[in-house]
């Protein structure tokens, strides 16, 4: 598994020497997710041609959104070799919460709305983190637990209430719609945090040390990585862009009720995955990830265009993950057998 | 599942639960079973309805597919990997037998076929998770949508609901003017079976090996791979059981069948002390890790408490079943060293 | 390897065989659809007692609503009614459910109810089928089943109380739906489910009123697809419908998931006051819509309305003023007097229509 990882790893700095060729395969891997868009796209566009108008990329856009926010959020978790299943839930309790505050603080401007999203995901993602790193336990099953926790704690505050769109105040829900020089804020806001967590993982000793902790927690920690800070940081950083998911979630669809976000890990873990960040950390990057949850919503958007019946859409997503996992694994193999003709002194 | 541990398996986790296991009287499995018995007894005397035969009835009915697929998902465990699959190939051979009943093929033809499809789809994990070497956590979850997604392209949203009565009646019938459902026997049959071969035979004892050190495992001559791949069959052959009760109980096969049983399943599994790194974990534990859940939430609904309490349990059950013996180990652990220190300072 | 895997097949498939011989051992041989289809039927008669509309509705009866799930504001009002209901009667009430909507959930609580000997479950079924046997087995203890809002098979429930007739439902889509295009164009279906109950039949009274009234002879269906009763499956079908329809005339959503996603969508779109959108909606929901001018009118029965009188049914049953039987009549408090229909229905009334003049009047 960890054959994986070993390629990208960038804290050592002493794979550069097979960097040509890397770069190339990873090139290459986001290279056949833009390849694999431009197809669908281009088909579905030749079935009809309304697919790629204006209102419909927007669209398009507009529904990755979410997914993608999400999906970069899980990418920092999945490097260090983790894996978030709460986050449905906790989209979903950030949502009804952030509508509830607005309900009663009509006033509230959209940032500090931002701000209590992104609170109540940061605290759930503290307690992800708590468990995992203090109470030693794997953050599937961490995961799993406060999957059902936090889905728990939304039935207990929403009750059967429903949040419907004339209790928001209408400043956010324009928030929801409204665009600035054709572009939704609410794309703005996922581009911007993509781009804030790309750089944060390339350029900054913390980003990178998550890299370093999922190729090799060992070498990582006698490397003098601070383990335990690095991974409450993964986790809070991924439950809090969850919760700016569930404000934007509630400013798109204006309607909150206590199921918001059901399900939703299946779709994130999947752009993730397909998005060619390994599963079992060290590798990958948020733009892969957010080309993936792209892909996922293509698909999503393009079939009942295509007339192709919208039950195929899981079975789909499944062969698609299935797929990506093979595909990195032939690639990974490929790769280190090239590494080590390639420079003797690798190891 | 995460290896964030793994490499810390060999060199903590295993010799200190060897070392724990001479110093106390009772495992973690063991005192689940017992944990369970009290709470039975608890709830018989002060949930109203709770010890009565017909409640029992219900509750057998309600804990058979979740048993029945936590008996090859103990194994898959132990053995250091994981199957999310299982509801969904649940659901995957209900639209089957729904779609085989619709074209004409009789019953006694089409349950045997089931638990045949059921054992294919097990193999296709088993061919991804050994003869490519993916990760099993990955593959599981990719099945886990293809297998609800091919369960929706067979059956659509419609439902195949007319089978027989004799069988959906035997299949939630009790044992003539008993009060013992017709599955308890079967079950037991079926339970004893995987506990016999866990804990009895060299298979049970070459998956032991395989999950504790899958390396020393190889090498004293244990095939590795083939064996998980056998375990992932079994895991897919009884979803097809499952798929069958399932279909027959509810009289009805539809696509969403079982669906979100998986975490059910392994919250049952971990509950019953299976670690999740594999090498450890008892089949009367996971009896009793199943019992313990399926009882809970039945007594819980009779004392009409609200769903939301359900969810939070079910939850807080999953991670305390890991979170509780982690912490037992390190209070040892740490009461250990300080004995040790307290017997080094005299002679140093 | 593939020698000893041989041998391994050999062990591991008669097992795999033997446990589902298991379950075969029950039945003979050659079982299929065609043999059985003569003993399904499921129900197991009418009660043989009389009714007698004359008796008093029996005190201290304990009713339990069981909705599709509990968490969803359309059941909760519902319950509302029902639980105003039982409190006017002086019975024992009780609002208990799954908070998925899978019917297996549904079973474990119907198990629950008749364990605890509720005299009346009012059940907003999932699947028609599969909640059969747990019913029976409740009925079989003492326990009357009266569904509302979704059905389950006749022979499996006592009464039925329908929140409207199919036919106006449908009759009202299509004209509130030609009304707002001018009765002319084409016009498209947002519906929940594929195998929702309820939707297709309205789908179906749509279909035959443009097949067969002049009035919309110039109105085109042109498809009906799927919103699953989920926010972003319902955006992205709409999204679809319009795509592939450019010239598209209306949309009518039968559900009030898919009518206030379909209204979102809109609302933020260029599409916005294009192209009309009418079905069936909750006024809360929808008010904003309304308001911004997306949406002209809709309709939806009352909820509450319908809980109270499911309410009163159950008690009706209970105490033996009515059987389910054809014709029988009983009064509902306030509603004020029902008569049971064909099949052991009995039908709340006709919908409310709802737009800007009268939105404000209705808080549900």
């Amino acid at each position: 598994m960890t054959l994986l990882a070993q390629p990208t790893e960038p804290a050592t700095g002493r794979t550069r020497t097979g960097s040509t060729a890397l770069d190339l395969v990873l090139r290459f891997r986001a290279l056949g997710l833009v390849i694999a868009l431009a197809v669908l796209v281009a088909v579905t566009a030749a079935v009809n041609s309304r697919f790629v108008g204006q209102q419909s990329i927007r669209d398009l856009l507009l529904s990755a959104a979410i997914t993608m926010l999400l999906a970069v959020g899980m990418t920092v978790v999945v490097l260090t070799r983790g894996i978030d299943l709460s986050v449905g839930s906790v989209l979903g309790l950030s949502a009804y919460v952030t509508a509830d505050f607005l309900q009663s603080n009509a006033g509230t401007p959209v940032p500090v709305a931002m701000l209590v999203g992104l609170g109540v995901g940061a605290a759930c993602g503290l307690v992800n983190g708590v468990v995992i790193h203090v109470g030693k336990v794997p953050p599937l099953v961490a995961t799993l637990g406060t999957l059902y926790v936090f889905r728990g704690i939304v039935y207990f505050v929403a009750g059967g209430s429903r949040i419907n769109a004339s209790d928001m105040p209408p400043g956010f829900l324009d928030f929801g719609t409204a665009r600035f020089a054709g572009i939704p804020y609410l794309i703005m806001v996922s581009l911007v945090v993509l781009v804030l967590i790309g750089v944060f993982l390339s350029r900054y000793r913390a980003g990178r040390d998550m890299y370093a902790l999922g190729s090799s927690p060992e070498a990582a920690r006698l490397a003098g990585v601070p383990a335990g800070r690095r991974l409450l940081t993964a986790y809070v950083l991924c439950g809090a862009l969850a919760g700016l998911g569930g404000v934007l979630h509630a400013a798109r669809y204006g309607t909150v009720d206590a199921s918001a976000g059901s399900g939703l890990e299946l779709s994130v873990v999947a752009a993730v995955v397909v998005g060619g960040v390994a599963i079992f950390g060290g590798s990958g990057t948020v733009y892969g990830a957010a080309l993936g949850a792209l892909l996922l919503t293509v698909i999503s958007n393009a079939l009942p265009v295509l007339s192709i019946d919208q039950f195929w859409q899981q079975a789909i997503v499944g062969a698609l993950i299935l797929g990506a996992i093979g595909l990195d694994r032939f690639v990974g193999l490929r790769v280190a057998a090239s590494l080590r003709t390639k420079d003797s002194h690798v190891d | 599942m995460s290896t964030e541990t793994a490499p810390d398996r060999i060199t903590a986790t295993r010799p200190a639960s060897g070392r724990l296991r001479s110093g106390r009287l009772i495992g973690w499995d063991g005192a689940i079973v017992l944990v369970t018995l009290v709470f039975i007894a608890v709830a018989a005397v002060t949930v109203e309805h709770f010890g009565t035969s017909r409640n029992a009835g219900f509750l057998i009915l309600d804990l058979t597919p979740v048993l029945l697929l936590a008996l090859p998902m103990t194994l898959i465990i132990v053995t250091g990997e994981i199957d999310l699959s299982v509801a969904s190939m649940v659901g995957l051979t209900s639209s089957a037998m729904g779609v085989m009943w619709n074209n004409g093929l009789p019953l006694e033809t089409i349950m045997p076929l089931c638990v045949v499809i059921g054992a294919v789809l097990g193999a296709v994990n088993g061919i991804f998770v050994t003869a490519l070497g993916l990760p099993s956590l990955a593959v599981t979850i990719g099945t886990l949508a293809l297998y609800r997604g091919l369960a929706y392209v067979l059956l659509g949203d419609t439902a195949v609901a007319d089978y027989p009565r004799d069988f959906t009646s035997w299949t939630i019938g009790n044992i003539g003017a008993s009060s013992v459902p017709n599955v308890l026997i079967p079950l037991i049959v079926v339970s004893g079976i995987f506990a016999a071969a866990l804990h009895a035979t060299p298979v049970g004892r070459s998956v032991f090996a395989a999950g504790a050190n899958p390396t020393a495992a190889a090498f004293a001559g244990i095939p590795v791979g083939r064996l998980k791949f056998w375990l992932y069959v079994v895991s897919g052959a009884v979803a097809g059981l499952v798929g069958v009760f399932w279909t027959l109980r509810y009289s009805s096969a539809r696509a969403d069948n079982a669906a979100g049983l998986e975490l059910t399943v392994v919250a049952a599994v971990l509950l019953g002390g299976v670690s999740i790194f594999g090498g450890k974990g008892t089949l009367p534990g996971v009896v009793a890790g199943v019992v313990l859940l399926t009882s809970l939430q039945n007594a819980l609904r009779l004392a009409s408490v609200s769903t939301e309490a359900l969810t939070v349990v079910t939850g807080s059950l999953l991670i305390v079943s890991v979170l509780a013996p982690n912490v037992v180990t390190s209070a040892r652990a740490a009461l250990a060293r300080r004995r040790a220190r307290l017997r080094m300072t005299p002679t140093s | 390897m593939f020698a000893s895997r041989a041998r391994r097949t050999r062990a591991v498939v008669p097992v795999a065989l033997g446990l589902s011989l298991v379950l075969t051992v029950a039945a003979c041989g050659g079982t299929t659809q065609d043999s059985s289809n003569d003993d399904d039927g499921g129900g197991d008669g009418e009660s043989a007692a009389a009714a007698d509309p004359d008796a008093e509705f029996a005190p201290d009866l304990s009713i339990a609503m069981l909705p599709k799930s509990v968490n969803n504001p359309y059941f909760e009002a519902s319950s509302e009614g029902a639980q105003a209901a039982v409190d006017e009667l002086g019975g024992e009430y009780e609002y208990t459910g799954p908070s998925d909507t899978s019917a297996s959930s549904q079973v474990s609580y119907i198990n629950t109810l008749s364990q605890q000997s509720a005299d009346v479950i009012l059940l907003s079924a999932n699947d028609p089928n599969a909640l059969c046997s747990s019913l029976e087995q409740a009925r079989s203890a003492e326990t009357y089943v009266v569904t509302f809002d979704s059905d389950v098979d006749p022979g499996c429930r006592d009464v039925f109380v329908s929140q409207v007739d199919s036919d106006e439902v449908g009759r009202a889509l299509i004209e509130m739906a030609s009304e707002q295009i001018g009765g002319a164009g084409t016009v498209a279906i947002l519906s929940a489910t594929a195998n929702a109950t309820n939707q297709n039949a309205w789908i179906a009274v749509i279909e035959e009123e443009l097949a067969s009234n002049p009035d919309y002879a110039e109105i085109e269906l042109v498809g009906v697809v799927y919103g699953d009763d989920e926010d972003e499956k319902s955006f992205q079908e709409t999204q679809g419908l319009l795509q592939a329809n450019p010239d598209l005339g209306a949309i009518i959503s039968p559900t009030t998931v898919g009518i206030a996603a379909a209204a979102r969508y809109l609302s933020g779109s260029e599409f916005k006051g294009q192209v009309a959108l009418t079905g069936l909606g909750t006024p809360n929901q929808m008010r904003e819509f309304v308001k911004d001018g997306t949406v002209t009118e809709f309709a939806l029965w009352d909820p509450t309305a319908l809980g109270e009188l499911a309410a009163y049914t159950g008690a009706a049953i209970a105490s033996g003023i009515i059987t389910g039987a054809e014709g029988e009549t009983f009064t509902a408090g306030e509603l004020g007097e029902y008569t049971v229909g064909a099949d052991g229905v009995v039908t709340l009334g006709p919908p409310t229509r709802f737009n800007a003049d009268n939105i404000d009047d209705f808080d549900f």
